[in-house]
This record gives structure tokens, C-alpha cells and sequence, in this order.
């Protein structure tokens, strides 16, 4: 299958008072066109940073230090803003973690869909855009659009804010959507009708999505592959059956164990031990090795290589090295639920 | 039967928005606390748990009802006046945005030692200080924290300070309002425990609440499920989780993910229509320990 986007050995340095931060460190997937990849890691592992370097919104301070970008079969790594204006909206566009504070609250809900779609077809007749607007409502399910179009941010619940989001966001038909936790701020039963929505668009549209989130529980309903990411890196990838039922990293033990849905009467929750790494000194071996209870000597020396396990399932960790102790992981398999 | 802690009786709260407009936040809610109980409150945001949590503390006044927490009114002045000291110790409350609830201008030791200083109390320990590296080393952080500000710290770390200021009175009542929401999961896991330890070691009892489903049903012995300010049922974890019977409820339910990507996909969500939610109904006792809001049978 061709790719719509491909990351290849892609690193993105952070210029700060304290020294340079690797926020991104040689970061290489592919999205197939249809395909929902979720990506999962801790705050501050650079699942956010990595968004916004594929959209090109980093600050000033952030430089792309390596590796390609390839969007559609073009080279954009080296784009600059103005190039880069002509495909957001068109090719990807962006949902942002808070919906309080993405919409503008002095302009009406339907006029900031309208705005979405005109700055793309700027000669488009009044009726035409008003037509698309309520479209839009309807596709991402706010019901009663007529009504609704002239209302304001502050009208809106959470979840339907989040909506309207949505549907700005796919005003161009865009072939990517990048979602930045977009579930974070609801609540559990709005959470599961957003989820739900993206599914229902990627079926619909055809959207390939990134969906970018922390919490493994809520990645299970709709991703088909699995990315997680740890201190700049992405140390697992794989389809979410390959990643739930068949972990390899410990790290991914560790995110697993710490569900409370897998902790059912023990007595104590498995934690993590630490807390990760802040990435301003170039780490030397593996960056998860001091949290690692399975760590060996080599990981404090060396930085694992990706180890292929399937052809879609691969890992960073030097427990699949053929020399490495063989390990039983703490948790996998179907009926561990 | 085991000593009762807390009792809310018909607790209502309302705000007044203008002069016509009000907003019933807590509307007849009652229940009780056992002494070493954790109580969980889930609801979504607006069901009115957080106005629970701030009318047992003082923090606002009932509209209506009655608070009775070891049979003192905390609503009556002279009753509250002459235990002041005693309520103000025993219970203590944990805020869910550690951001905003610790001053940013004071050390880590200072914010751990000031209501110790405010109840004048004489540290068992020696100094304040060696009481906040104590209650600090409790929460799991070493001293080195002591002189930090909270700017300095992560979120985990900003919530630990919180229970150790806590834990520093040695409180019986524990309210935790939504501790964990806005933390990493493997971050929300420690605290938990930490909560938990509280509780075993040193039969505090808390009153828990969160919107995430999946953590109450691992720490509580009891939960609550509240909508649009009515407690719509309570009842032992398991029993809960296991025979829910209210229509919120099991839409409240069905909404939890379950980290299994195949049972998850097939799973249906149960929607629940608000229109058709009653909230004129009474709680009614269907087993043991099982009340949920339904119309009364005449």
C-alpha cells in the first residue's frame, strides 16, 4: 500500500536557557492512506512535539535537526510557511488537546466552520458555504444545525465544542487528521462518543488519523496500529492486537500494568519507578534503562536497535536480542482482561 | 456495625446566577460515611461532586439540608464554633488542580508545616521543618524537595505535596476531589496507592472523587453515581459494577475503556437520553446495600 506520510530518522532539537532539549529523537513510521495510528506515552515523551513538527507549528525555538518528512510523496521537510500554508486544512489539519481555548468565543460556531472552508475557496457563493457548514454539523453529530449555526462557543458543552472542532478541522476534506488528546479534557461518556466519531469519520471519509494520547484504555477502541513513544522515541510499534496481546517492551508492560482494569484485586497498583527522563543531556544507552526492572548491562552502554518481531510489529529493547536472557512478560495474551 | 463518620442528610445547594436565575447544584442528596470507608463520587463534570465535597469542608454554606459529621451539625454556628479546632484538623480536602491550590511564593517545607503552624501545634518531631521531611518522605519524595517551589516540581510531584499537607494533621476524613485527573496513567497509579496506604495503615477514611471509573472500581468500597445534582444510586463497588440499575448508571459504564482492542471494538456503548431522566424519584433500597433513584410506588 502506497503512504500518505512518512517519517524517516526525523529528530527535532528545543533550544532552552538550560542546554538543548532532544524532544524528538530519529523518529521513523508511515501512515497508509484510512489507517487510525495512535500514538501513546507519558507527557513530556514528545508525542505532541512530533505533531506539531509534522504540521511545521513548532516554535522558534524547536529546529528539525535530521531526517525527511515525505507527505503524499513530496519532500516537505524543507517547506517553509508559506508552502506549508497551502496544505494545512487541505492535506492535514490539527485537533488540539483543550476546546475551550481553540475556538474563538466572540464569533458565532457556524461562521468559524464558514471561515474554515472559505479561506479555502474564497469565491464560494454565500448558499454553497451554508450548505457545507450544515453538513459539517451534521457529519461530526450536532444535532439541530439550523438552530445551532448563530450560537456561540460559551452555548456549547465541552463535548459539543470538541465537535465543532471537528468539523472545522475537516472543512477541507482534509487526507490526514492529527488529534492531540482530544479526549483529555471530557468526561468518560463524551469521551466514548468522541472516539466513536472518529471511527465513524474514518470510515466515512476515508481519513488516515494520528491520534495522539496517554491513556492505553482509550486507544483500544478505534486505532488499528499502536506507536508508543518514551523519551523522544518511539520504542514499539505495531497493530493494536500485536501491542495489547503480545507487548515486547517493558516500557509497554510498565503502561499496561498500571491500568486499573488489569489490577483487578491486587493489592497494590504496578507503578513505573521515576519519572522520565527530561532529555537535556544527550542520553547515553537506553533512556528507559534506569526505570527498567528488566534492564540489562548493555542498556546503560548502548542504545537498543529496532528488533523485528512481525512485519508490522517491531520494538527497541535489547530482551530480543538473541543473546539477551529469555524474559517472560509480565502481561499479554487475549484473555488478560 | 461500624461507626457512622459522616451523614449528609437531604444536602441541597443552589446557586444564584442573576436575580431570576438559579442553579440546583446539589439537589437531596444523602449518605453516609462509615469510619475506614473509601467512598467514591463519580458523575460527569456539572453532576455537582465538587459542591458535595465543598459543603462537607465548609467551604460553602447548604442551601438546605444537614451535615452531621460525628453528630456535630458542621451547618450551626454555636456547634461549629465550639468544635472549630476539632473539625478544621480532622477533616482535610485535596484539590484537583495542584497548580492553583499551592502558593507558588512559599517552599515545599513551608506549605507542608503551615496548618500545622495555623493550629499551632507542636511538632512530635522536634522542628516544623523535620515535620515536613517527614510527611515529605511519607508521600515518597526525599528532602532535597524541601527548600523547591512548586513551579519546580512535575504534577506528581505538585499532588504529593498536597496529601503530605494533608496527611500532616492527620486528618480521619480525607476528601479527594478528582486528585488524578490531569496526570499521566502510570503517575495516577502512585497516587492511588499512596491514598490507599493512607487508608489501610492509618484507617483514614476518604471521600473520592473522580470521573474515572476504572480507578474507583480499584480503590472504593462503596460508590456513588451523581447527575445533574441528584444522587442517582449508590452501592457497594462490587455490586455496582457488577448490577447497575440505573439508566445513567449503565450508560456510566459502558463508557469505560477497557485496554483489550477486540472485545473494545465490539462492545456497543449504552447512550442515556436525558430527557427521559426523572429526577423527581426517590432512592429506593433494592438489596442490602443497593439504593437507586426511582419513582415512588404508590
Amino acid at each position: 500500500m502506497e503512504e500518505l506520510l512518512k517519517i524517516e530518522k526525523l529528530s527535532v532539537g528545543i533550544h532552552s536557557p538550560m542546554g538543548k532539549v532532544q524532544a524528538v529523537r530519529d523518529v521513523s513510521f508511515a501512515l497508509h492512506p484510512g489507517e487510525l495510528l495512535a500514538i501513546v506515552g507519558e507527557s513530556g515523551c514528545g508525542k505532541s512535539m512530533l505533531c506539531k513538527t509534522i504540521m511545521k507549528l513548532l516554535p522558534k525555538s524547536a529546529k528539525i535537526e535530521g531526517g525527511r518528512i515525505i507527505a503524499n510523496g513530496v519532500d516537505i521537510t524543507d517547506y517553509s510557511d508559506k508552502d506549508m500554508r497551502k496544505l494545512r486544512g487541505k492535506l492535514f489539519s490539527m485537533i488540539f488537546q483543550d476546546p475551550m481555548t481553540a475556538l474563538n468565543p466572540t464569533v458565532p460556531i457556524g461562521k468559524q466552520i464558514a471561515e474554515a472552508i472559505l479561506i479555502h475557496e474564497p469565491k464560494l457563493p454565500k448558499e454553497e458555504v451554508y450548505h457545507r457548514v450544515i453538513g459539517l454539523m451534521e457529519l461530526v453529530g450536532i444535532p439541530q444545525p439550523h438552530q445551532r449555526y448563530k450560537l456561540y462557543p460559551y452555548n456549547f458543552s465541552g463535548g459539543m465544542r470538541q465537535r465543532s472542532i471537528m468539523a472545522i478541522a475537516l472543512a477541507a476534506k482534509p487526507k490526514i487528521l492529527i488529534a492531540d488528546e482530544p479526549t483529555t479534557a471530557l468526561d468518560v461518556t463524551i469521551q466514548a462518543q468522541i472516539l466513536d466519531l472518529l471511527k465513524e469519520i474514518r470510515t466515512k471519509l476515508g481519513t488516515a488519523t494520528i491520534l495522539v494520547s496517554h491513556d492505553l484504555g482509550v486507544v483500544a477502541r478505534c486505532a488499528d496500529r499502536v506507536a508508543i513513544m518514551y523519551a523522544g522515541k518511539i520504542v514499539e510499534i505495531g497493530t493494536a492486537e500485536e501491542v495489547y496481546y503480545d507487548p515486547r517492551h517493558p516500557y509497554t508492560w510498565g503502561l499496561m500494568q498500571s491500568l486499573p482494569a488489569l489490577n483487578r484485586g491486587a493489592k497494590e497498583l504496578k507503578t513505573i519507578p521515576g519519572m522520565p527522563p527530561t532529555l537535556i543531556d544527550p542520553t547515553v544507552g537506553d533512556a528507559f534503562a534506569c526505570r527498567n526492572e528488566y534492564a540489562l548491562e548493555i542498556d546503560y552502554h548502548e542504545q537498543p536497535p529496532m528488533f523485528k518481531i512481525t512485519d508490522t510489529h517491531y520494538a527497541a529493547t535489547w530482551l530480543l536480542d538473541p543473546r539477551a536472557p529469555k524474559v517472560v512478560p509480565p502481561i499479554g495474551g487475549r484473555g488478560h482482561v | 456495625m461500624s461507626e457512622i463518620l459522616l451523614d449528609v442528610q437531604h444536602l441541597t445547594h443552589v446557586f444564584r446566577l442573576d436575580k431570576h436565575a438559579v442553579i440546583k447544584a446539589v439537589d437531596d442528596v444523602s449518605f453516609q460515611m462509615k469510619k475506614g470507608e473509601i467512598l467514591g463520587l463519580v458523575g460527569e463534570s456539572g453532576s455537582g461532586k465538587s459542591t458535595v465535597a465543598r459543603c462537607i469542608m465548609n467551604v460553602y454554606k447548604p442551601t438546605g439540608g444537614k451535615i452531621l459529621y460525628r453528630d456535630i451539625d458542621i451547618g450551626d454556628k454555636a456547634q461549629l464554633r465550639k468544635h472549630r479546632k476539632m473539625l478544621e484538623s480532622l477533616r482535610q480536602i485535596i484539590f484537583q488542580d495542584s497548580t492553583s491550590s499551592l502558593n507558588q511564593r512559599m517552599t515545599v517545607a513551608d506549605i507542608i508545616a503551615e496548618p500545622m503552624s495555623i493550629h499551632r501545634m507542636r511538632p512530635a518531631r522536634g522542628s516544623l521543618r523535620a515535620e515536613a521531611e517527614f510527611q515529605l518522605s511519607y508521600v515518597g519524595m526525599d528532602a532535597s524537595y524541601l527548600d523547591k517551589y512548586p513551579t519546580e516540581l512535575s504534577g506528581g510531584q505538585r499532588q504529593r505535596v498536597a496529601i503530605a499537607r494533608a496527611l500532616s494533621m492527620e486528618p480521619e476524613l480525607l476528601v479527594a476531589d478528582e486528585p488524578i485527573a490531569s496526570l499521566d496513567v502510570s503517575i495516577q497509579a502512585q497516587i492511588i496507592n499512596l491514598l490507599r496506604h493512607c487508608n489501610r495503615e492509618h484507617g483514614c477514611s476518604i471521600l473520592f472523587i473522580a470521573h474515572d471509573l476504572s480507578m474507583v472500581e480499584y480503590l472504593c468500597d462503596r460508590v456513588g453515581v451523581m447527575y445533574r445534582g441528584r444522587l442517582v444510586e449508590i452501592a457497594p463497588t462490587a455490586e455496582l459494577y457488577a448490577n447497575p440499575r440505573h439508566p445513567y448508571t449503565k450508560a456510566l459504564l459502558s463508557a469505560i475503556p477497557i485496554p483489550d482492542p477486540i472485545a473494545e471494538r465490539s462492545r456497543k456503548r449504552i447512550d442515556f437520553d436525558e430527557v427521559s431522566f426523572d429526577r423527581d424519584g426517590v432512592l429506593t433500597r433494592i438489596a442490602a446495600d443497593h439504593f437507586v433513584l426511582m419513582q415512588e410506588e404508590v
